[in-house]
């Protein structure tokens, strides 16, 4: 028997990783929930366990030495409901990311109509498109099964036709899917999701469904100009469980003691960061980044709608592979505060992606690690611009739209030494206009939070208001067409002890200012020479309440994109300076 | 914490299951003596397919082409075979365009699966078959030292190891690399430059293992058409010293390198076998294991990327690095030294 999550007093979450699996344990206490205590073990889906389960075990057993309760029964599983002796949990939910990403086929009639839909589908989930099929592609049919073939997909998603419209090319579509799913043996047969025009269903099911396991999910395009992946979204993260039970050991058991309560991780971050989105300023967005070793997750919340990209294979452990074939290293060693060469980075780079869980010991590779970070999540906002991301990034990277909070992920930007590492990480990476507060989950709860929130609203509301996530403070970031020392900003903070501070900001500075955590003021912004700080148009200015983070308010007005020194000496003195006006 | 475990191991017992990646024939038997090359199972190269439109070829319906196609599915086909017809006053036929096997007719088409050729499975170790596995291929055990790297360019092949370093710290250039190495496997330090491995396949070599590759050249090693393999990853890392003394003492034998790129999920990872006679079995190695003090241990990163220790103690909760705060171990390094390794930049040699 399963305890609805409404009812769970004690939650155990379970984020099964790429690197890591992490068991977190919520509880209620004077009434509310709160987090108690995260246990981390190496996730343990490759070889030689290949038992996911081997990882949760440990997890579970380390937050049974940090907690002093008892999760796991002497047969050592789980032991969810609770029993009446106080042991175990009520309920658990469990997020996974690891594995390869599912190698995935777009089929749709028009390039840039359905197919770029069945592509927008595709990148916001663990999928990489290693194969696109559309009306206008000139190959063989037989070139076409065979390009399926090579794939050996494990889901193939069609789509195509405006409801009501096109169905007599769609077929020939399907009889290609359907020559390939035949020709694939018997354990390699692919997930197929039709999401095109509602009216071709059956013919669908009638072509496909000895052939292939067939899903079907609202049309993605339902008219010419509209995409609407919702539905869509729902099926393929269905299907995505689907195939990782089958494909991974030991999730079968645990997806049964979740109740079925089994999430990709993207989607459950993603989800949180849409219910957060419904509880903030519904004029701004509300951005989350979460950085991981094979993959990257941009999810942007507006008012409850959610615009989310999984780049795969950007990330900052495995995933670097695919970084360093996009990105030019001197863009990477550019961020370095001392001279290393573009060897050593490139050599940091492929070592790390060989050894994905290492970390970074002398400052140099930390240094590097930090300078990768920053243009991964440059890549995932420039990538995100190219597709789902596309009102919400400029297509040069960095943020197009003001969204508060920034909810940042991941243990590059958690295990950072200081609080002001983990921030500019962010800044650099994402370089946010307007006012906006960066928050860091230093606890990787989001998806674990995501994947309960559906259920119980009250556990991720209660818990964000609790310590577990770290404020790193408000951030100003004025845009400015003035010249480098030119005054853009004068600022007025105004304690409630009613003392005030009045600063004058200078275009190419970064600069703090001190609010201790919690502790509120009243910003009075006024730009000068059609300095933008986010009021609607340049020149505006206005009041703001703010609340100090870790850092206090902080003043980033390095111009947007940043410019960095020519001069490689000019460069690194002033990439240290910005990172010591941030505490080191 | 659990460990990642590598295997540097100066005997052993290797056992290692080949498998054809569809259905195919297993040529060997069990109980049979294999070297490394050779072939233990073989099965098709996937081809192509050809799609034979009858109907539009011809000129008539779906129903009628499916009526004159005489051909079933599962049948062999050669070049030039009449597939369907003859049709019409002036008889026209659709005949295969390549050799094949036809795989689906149906709606006036027929498609045609052909062959590319035999894909040949080869034991990559020398040693015995322990184990058929049906129409897929075999398990084979040998004993010998075995060395697992980190990276592998896909390739493999035997020959006569000849050592070319002198120090695990060495690097390995072109100078070095000559023609009277012509067929053999030749274990060098750090390569950092291109001509190094352009020489070694020029020559070729039979094999070349590495300490470690500039991470500039990997693309270039990926190409070559020799097995390439790299025991401790990118950047001028030394040769582990382990690792560096079974190779070095094996000078002059006959190993196989098995460039076999690392899966983490298949489990599958490049290396280097010497085969060695055992007068008892060895037992197998380990897969699986925690940290413990007395475990020897490779360390992955900078500052001592590529040294070996052991253990002495497992720090109780986070040791603090100029990177940041992790749990970790006190390691005695092979100097003497002794420091402080965070446990995720650890390995357990076993």
């Amino acid at each position: 028997m399963t305890i609805s999550l409404v009812d769970a007093e004690t939650l155990l979450a379970v984020d099964i990783g790429a690197v890591n699996t992490r068991a977190f344990l919520f509880d209620v206490a004077e009434g509310q929930y709160r987090f108690v205590a995260v246990g981390m073990a190496p996730t343990t889906a490759s070889a030689p366990y290949k038992d996911v389960y081997e990882g949760v075990r440990l997890a579970v057993e380390r937050l049974q030495e940090i907690t002093g309760r008892t999760l796991l029964g002497e047969d050592e599983q789980l032991i969810v409901p609770a029993l009446p002796d106080g042991s175990g949990a009520d309920a658990l939910a469990l997020t996974l990311s690891a594995g390869p990403p599912l190698h995935a086929v777009a089929i749709g009639l028009l390039d840039d109509v359905s197919l770029e839909s069945a592509r927008h589908l595709l990148d916001a989930t663990y999928a990489s498109v290693a194969e696109a099929v559309g009306l206008n592609d000139r190959r063989r049919a037989d070139a076409q099964i065979d390009a399926i073939l090579r794939v050996r997909p494990d889901l193939i998603v069609v789509a195509g036709g405006t409801d009501g419209g096109a169905t007599r090319s769609i077929i020939k579509l399907l009889e290609i899917v359907g020559l390939a799913a035949y020709l694939l043996p018997p354990e390699r047969k692919p997930e197929v999701l039709f999401a095109g025009n509602a009216a071709m269903e059956a013919k669908v099911r009638s072509t496909l469904e000895n052939l292939a396991t067939v899903h079907t999910a609202a049309n993605i395009r339902p008219a010419f100009d509209l995409e609407d992946l919702g539905p869509a979204q729902v099926a393929a993260r269905e299907i995505y469980t689907r195939v990782r039970t089958r494909q991974l050991g030991g999730l079968q058991m645990l997806a049964a003691h979740s109740g079925g309560r089994l999430m990709p991780t993207c989607d459950a971050f993603g989800r949180m960061i849409r219910f957060i989105s419904q509880l903030y300023d519904p004029a701004k967005g509300v951005l989350g980044v979460d950085l991981g070793a094979s993959s990257t997750t941009l999810a942007a919340g507006f008012a409850g709608r959610l615009t989310m990209s999984v780049l795969h294979p950007f990330g900052i452990g495995e995933g670097l592979r695919g970084v360093i074939k996009e990105v030019p290293i001197a863009e990477i060693s550019r961020w370095l505060p001392m001279h290393v060469s573009d060897d050593v980075v490139l050599d940091y780079a492929m070592h790390k992606s060989l050894y994905p869980a290492s970390l970074p010991v002398t400052l140099e590779d930390l240094a590097i690690e930090q300078a990768l970070a920053r243009e991964v999540i440059r890549l995932a906002s420039k990538w995100s611009a190219r597709n789902n991301g596309r009102d919400v990034f400029f297509p040069e990277g960095g943020l197009a739209k003001i969204c508060e909070p920034i909810i940042a992920s991941g243990a590059v930007l958690a295990q950072a030494p200081t609080v002001g590492q983990s921030l500019i990480m962010l800044l650099d990476g994402l370089q946010p206009i307007g006012i906006t507060t960066f928050v860091l989950d230093q606890n990787g709860l989001t998806a674990a939070l995501g994947a309960t929130a559906e259920l119980n609203a009250l556990l991720p509301v209660q818990i964000l208001e609790t310590g577990a996530y770290l404020n790193l403070g408000t951030v100003i970031s004025p845009v400015s067409p003035a010249h480098y020392g030119t005054p853009i900003l004068r600022m007025k903070v105004t304690h409630e002890s009613g003392e005030e501070n009045r600063i004058e900001v200078r275009q190419g500075t970064l600069g703090v200012v001190p609010l201790p955590v919690g502790h509120k003021a009243k910003l009075t912004l006024e730009p000068l020479h059609r300095t933008d700080v986010g009021f609607g148009r340049a020149g505006k200015g206005g009041t703001v309440r703010v609340v100090g983070g870790a850092l206090g308010l902080v003043v980033d007005a390095r111009g947007r994109p940043i410019q960095l020194p020519a001069d490689a000496s000019r460069r690194r003195e002033m990439i240290k300076k910005w990172q010591w006006a941030l505490g080191g | 914490m659990q460990a990642p475990v590598t295997h540097i191991l100066p005997l052993t017992t290797i056992r290692r299951e080949r498998l054809l990646p569809a259905a195919g024939r297993v040529v060997v038997r069990a109980g049979q003596k294999v070297e490394a090359l050779d072939v233990v199972a073989e099965g098709s190269l996937e081809g192509g397919h050809v799609l034979l439109d009858v109907r539009r070829g011809l000129g008539i319906s779906a129903e009628q082409a499916d009526e004159i196609i005489e051909r079933k599915i599962g049948e062999e086909i050669s070049q030039g075979d009449v597939i369907a017809g003859p049709v019409g006053l002036i008889p026209r036929v659709i005949r295969a365009p390549k050799d094949g096997r036809i795989v689906a007719i149906g709606g006036g088409q027929v498609l045609l699966e052909t062959q590319d050729g035999l894909l040949e499975l080869r034991a990559g170790i020398p040693g015995t078959v322990v184990d058929l596995v049906p129409d897929r291929g075999a398990v084979i055990e040998g004993t010998g030292a075995l060395i697992q790297a980190v990276w592998g360019n896909g390739h493999m092949d035997v020959g006569m190891l000849t050592v070319l370093l002198e120090q695990p710290t060495d690097e390995l250039t072109v100078d070095r690399v000559d023609v009277s190495l012509r067929g053999a496997v030749v274990l060098g330090g750090y390569c950092g430059q291109a001509d190094v491995l352009q020489t070694a396949a020029e020559l070729p070599l039979r094999g070349l293992i590495l300490a470690s590759l500039a991470g500039a050249l990997a693309p270039l090693a990926a190409r070559l058409p020799i097995p390439i393999v790299v025991l401790e990853g990118f950047g001028r890392i030394p040769m582990n010293p382990q690792a560096y003394k079974i190779l070095t003492t094996n000078d002059k034998r006959e190993v196989t390198v098995n460039a076999e790129p690392m899966d983490a999920m298949r489990g599958t990872r490049p290396e280097v076998i010497i085969p060695l006679p055992a007068t008892s079995k060895p037992p197998l190695p380990r897969d699986t294991d925690i940290f413990a003090p007395g475990q020897t241990v490779r360390i992955l990163r900078a500052p001592y990327a590529g040294m070996t220790g052991k253990i002495i103690s497992l720090k109780s909760g986070l040791a603090s690095f100029p990177g940041g705060n992790f749990p970790a171990a006190m390691v005695e390094l092979e100097g003497g030294e002794q420091t402080a390794v965070p446990l995720a930049n650890m390995e357990i040699i076993a």
